[in-house]
């Protein structure tokens, strides 16, 4: 096995145009394991934290570029960052534990194409875009259609994503992203939930965009539940109907982490609490922060 | 720390140094199993089945021993037949377990071993080996092992302690029976009964260092082995007895341990090093990697267990019924026997039955685990007594306090106990501001205790005056739980010097007398008493040598800290450091040797308090605050008692609430790592609040009792008691995981 690690994206791509069997990596938390265990032999390894632009966070007029394979530990000690958009901060900062954080990152969480990558659904609620360079040039997909299927992306094999684009957080908007685990860190979402509201002024919700992780083979967003808390104000009627929703969503396995049963019930409770969290950052975000 | 005993003016017994072994440990410079690298060693790596019972057709290591780098290959062929040459049962056992003969037994038995120049070689060959299985019909539980056509493990299984003798073979290996009294006549006294079922699941000890082992054989038939473990002279028997030569021919040198827990008591990977180190003619080191671990050791029993049990109105247990069946894993040997020694011991009661099977079935032969067999009975009896305790509007405290036994009761397992201090375990929790601290929503409060024997067994120790009075205190104990700090403090209060002046070691075999494995909590009492012993010899050995220097008869000597002063002050003292300068000229060098089997073990109880907050929506069970009082006898070292106190309360918690073996219908364990096995991490814990009870064990010259192991025994009684307080479910089945308290939440609701 050989080890390469290019200094930009240019020279990646071309190695990985050259190498048939080539894996691209960012921290390494999920392929060490896999190699270790024999789960995958590529015969080069790429690695793209020494390219500058995939290492980096950036905030211009409206809105963020958050380097592929940063660590996740940048975006959870990012105060501004994590002040705007605290359920995606939380969300990775979710991933493994700190060590881990000091390697993971968000271009490696989405490729893995883990079902229960705990930065997913947050990304996806939020509408990140995923800038993908490949030997043509660049193009750009929206999160939610990266991932296919467990281990499965729309990626080319010599594809990788270089940044991730994520428009301002609007006022009187806000996100949230919760998880259950048996454990409270070093552990694998059984269900995870993120929402995102964006409030009117009367309080009611204007926009909301909901999506569940660990319970069906990608990542599920719950348009019912959407649909339901339109123009509401979260009562407790509607929220009941986002949680029934939320349930209904779900495609889940009975796996040594959880059962059907109770990933569909669980996913119900998150969904309906991450909304409640959701609506209350919305609320303080009324422009004058 | 709540002391109920005065110290008696120590100097160094109960205080707090640093430990003697931490510069080592956090600077990277200890040894390990793992760390040791001999010139020309080879790596090694084992070959597992990958069936949880299958017949060994054949195994073809011809692609194998070709390959590149390839020194050795060996299978059960190449270890002698100890059935054939009639040997005992349980070393059969123990041989077979280490590489199979004819049949597997779970899913990473060893079948074959191998040994190349690099890791990656080794690994390489060990695929390469090809072993063709006849895969036999496999049973997983004890539901399973013990039902009437159950396929069976051992052709020649007869269940022991049946009068008569089964004449037909099962998975049953023994049965145990206690009994006492007239259950009929206790029961009819009774005005409140309960009747529960449990069960549990196999659990790990979790220790972080994987198994590790070097080995290297001469050719004159000797071996030197280094491993880690909880006693090298228990590796050096076993390993003689699997390669059937004498114990004299090998050398164990015991290296750092990261953790046993009881698991580390047995062999794994020794005799395999030794066997490929002599047919390559090289060193070998054997690894486990971790799904190995948790495949093939520990670990301990997966459990059902029935409990039946009356109270009158004002508390007294009337009568008890205890059903329990343990799987053993491959052989037999489930620690059913001590589960039902222990049941019921905190508590003196009239009428009892005790019956419990031991049960194999096709999973990992299971190893000794903190206390062993202990929790999952004390789970059963403790939460049944809680409810009982509910039925009658009695305090949990009193209810044990009614109850509770003391010196002079008659133990359910036989003799009378000796001064114990369970009383005052309660009476700590008690008068603790946790038993009366609020509650919040959702929120819960439970009680249960534990009894654990400790063990004595034999010990050795050698004490060395250095030629500036420093002391080297030598024993073969290997240090799993602080004791080398407890030997040293021990040897300052004899000598009189400074604790920073004494140097523990653990020797290997050839360096020290024998010692037993660290285990049963028994090394600070056993290991302790003989180094106090050799210091004695010292003082004595020094007080001579005082008095021929003064030209005084002996008794005109007294060893006063650390000096030898005349009785009546005509000499000006002398200092251990003058002494020991001027050895030369009153006897030569100042050393002695102290061997004992222990004088007499001192019970340890446990009693502990669990607060929790359940989400009753998604099952979620977080300790919010616990307190643990535990009788230590004496705590020589309150650090390292403390940390066995809270240690064993965190692998109970882990016990109660997430850690199980997950099986698939083949018998393939399915979460062979940390990730889906699931200890509890620092932070879903609270400090565990300690209150050391100290009630002097008689039979130890500082009073020491094991507390190793106690504090592993009532955590899942206390869980599921505080569970039931905060969302009113009672739960029967380890572990007490989201999912399963979200059933039951539901079943209420429903």
């Amino acid at each position: 096995m050989k080890y390469v690690a290019p200094s930009s994206v240019e020279e990646a791509t071309s190695l990985l145009s050259s190498s048939p069997s080539a894996q691209v990596f960012a921290g390494a938390t999920d392929v060490v394991p896999q190699l270790r265990s024999g789960r995958t032999a590529p015969e080069v390894l790429v690695d793209l934290k020494k390219i500058k632009e995939l290492v980096e966070v950036n905030s211009d007029g409206d809105k963020w570029t958050v380097g592929a394979a940063t660590p996740t530990a940048y975006l959870t000690e990012d105060e501004s960052f994590s002040h705007e958009f605290p359920g995606l901060s939380e969300a990775a900062g979710l991933i493994g534990s700190d060590q881990i954080q000091n390697r993971s990152s968000l271009g490696g969480n989405l490729c893995n194409a883990s079902p229960a990558a705990d930065s997913v659904p947050a990304m996806v609620v939020n509408g990140v875009r995923a800038v993908v360079a490949g030997p043509n040039g660049t193009r750009v997909l929206d999160v939610s259609e990266v991932v296919t299927g467990p281990g499965q992306t729309t990626l080319d094999d010599d594809e990788f994503i270089v940044e991730f684009e994520i428009d301002k957080m609007p006022n009187r908007s806000g996100d949230a992203y919760l998880r259950m685990t048996p454990r409270t860190e070093m552990d694998i979402a059984v269900v995870g939930a993120g929402a995102r509201v964006t409030l009117a002024d009367d309080g009611s919700i204007e926009q909301a965009v909901l999506a569940l992780g660990a319970v069906a083979p990608t990542v599920v967003r719950i348009p019912d539940a959407e649909q339901a808390l339109l123009g509401s104000t979260a009562d407790e009627e509607t929220l009941n109907a986002v949680a029934a929703a939320a349930s209904a969503a779900c495609n889940p396995i009975d796996d040594k982490r959880g059962t059907v049963e109770y990933r569909k019930q669980v996913a119900g409770v998150l969904a309906k609490r991450a909304v409640v969290i959701a609506i209350e950052r919305a609320e303080q975000r009324n422009g004058s922060n | 720390m709540a002391i109920t005993e005065e110290n008696p003016g120590y100097k160094w017994v109960g205080t707090r140094p640093v430990r003697p072994d931490g510069v080592e440990k956090v600077t990277g410079k200890a040894r390990f199993g793992a760390d040791l690298i001999l010139p020309g060693m080879l790596h090694g790596k084992v070959v597992r089945s990958p069936h949880a019972h299958a017949r060994i057709v054949s195994i073809d290591t011809s692609a194998a021993e070709s390959m590149e780098g390839v020194k050795a290959v060996i299978t059960g062929a190449d270890f002698p037949d100890l059935a054939a040459n009639g040997a005992h049962p349980s070393e059969i056992d123990v041989a077979n377990n280490t590489i199979a003969r004819d049949k597997v037994l779970y899913e990473g038995h060893v079948v074959a071993a191998v040994a190349a120049i690099t890791r990656e070689q080794a690994e390489a060959a060990a695929k390469a080996v090809t072993v063709t299985y006849e895969v036999l019909p496999h049973v997983l539980t004890v539901d399973e092992a013990m039902a009437d056509d159950a396929p069976l493990l051992h052709d020649a299984m007869i269940t022991k302690g049946v009068d008569p003798a089964p004449e037909e073979p099962s998975n049953i290996a023994s049965k145990i029976l206690h009994e006492r009294g007239d259950l009929d006549q206790g029961f009819g006294e009774a005005d409140s009964v309960v009747e529960r079922e449990f069960t549990t699941k196999p659990v790990h000890q979790g220790y972080i260092e994987p198994h590790a082992a070097v080995a290297d054989a001469n050719t004159d038939g000797r071996a030197h082995i280094w491993c880690s473990s909880q006693g090298h002279f228990q590796m050096r028997a076993y390993t003689a007895t699997v390669l059937g030569v004498s114990p004299g021919t090998l050398k164990v040198t015991a290296a750092e341990i990261g953790g046993g827990f009881g698991g580390k008591t047995v062999i794994y990977l020794e005799p395999l090093a030794v066997r490929l180190s002599q047919r390559a003619g090289r060193p070998v080191k054997l690894v486990m990697d971790r799904d190995e671990v948790f495949r093939a050791t520990g670990p301990t029993s997966g459990t059902r267990i029935k409990v039946k049990m009356g109270v009158s109105k004002d508390g007294k247990i009337t009568a008890a019924e205890v059903w329990m069946a343990y799987e053993a894993g491959a052989y037999a040997g489930s620690p059913v026997g001590a589960a039902g020694m222990t049941a019921i011991a905190c508590y003196d009661i009239p009428n009892f039955v005790v019956e419990g099977y031991d049960v194999v079935c096709n999973k990992p032969r299971v190893a000794a685990y903190r206390a062993p067999g202990a929790p999952m009975a004390a789970f059963a009896v403790e939460s049944v007594l809680d409810e009982l305790a509910r039925n009658i509007e009695m305090d949990p405290i009193d209810i044990r306090l009614a109850n509770a036994a003391v010196e002079g009761t008659q133990a359910s397992y036989g003799p009378k106990f000796p001064r114990i201090g369970f009383v005052e375990t309660l009476e700590a929790i008690k008068e603790h501001p946790n038993y009366t601290a609020d509650l919040g929503p959702n929120q819960g409060r439970g009680v249960a205790a534990g009894f654990w024997f400790n063990a004595g067994m034999m010990s050795s120790a050698t004490v060395h005056i250095n030629e500036n009075g420093t002391a080297t205190v030598v024993t073969g104990s290997p240090d799993i739980g602080g004791s080398r700090q407890s030997m040293a403090l021990m040897a300052a209060e004899e000598l009189g010097i400074p604790y920073e002046s004494i140097k523990p070691v653990v020797a290997d075999t050839e360096t020290v007398g024998f010692n037993d494995v660290t285990g049963g909590s028994r090394v600070t009492l056993a290991t302790g008493a003989a180094v106090v012993d050799a210091c004695r010899l010292i003082v004595e050995d020094l007080r001579g040598r005082a008095a021929k220097t003064w030209d005084v008869e002996v008794d005109q000597v007294e060893w006063v800290d650390g000096q030898a002063q005349h009785v009546d002050g005509a000499q000006p003292p002398l200092s251990l450091n003058d002494l020991a300068a001027k050895s030369g000229r009153t006897g030569g060098p100042i050393s002695a040797n102290a061997s004992l089997n222990s004088r007499g073990v001192g019970a340890g109880f446990s009693t502990q308090l669990c607060d929790v907050e359940v989400d009753p929506e998604t099952g979620v069970t977080k300790v919010v605050r616990y307190l643990t009082a535990q009788d230590a006898g004496r705590a020589i070292s309150p650090d390292y008692v403390e940390g066995q106190m809270q240690g064993g309360v965190v692998q109970g918690i882990g016990w109660a609430l997430n850690e199980e073996y997950i099986h698939d219908t083949e018998g393939v364990m399915e979460n062979p790592s940390f990730l889906d096995y699931r200890i509890p991490v620092a932070s879903d814990l609270p400090m565990i609040d300690c209150a050391i009870v100290e009630v002097p064990n008689p039979a130890h010259p500082y009073g020491v009792r094991g507390v190793g192991e106690v504090g592993i025994v009532p955590p899942m009684a206390a869980v599921g008691n505080a569970i039931h307080d905060a969302v009113d479910v009672r739960m029967t089945e380890l572990p007490m995981s989201p999912i399963k308290v979200l059933e039951a939440l539901n079943e209420n609701d429903g």
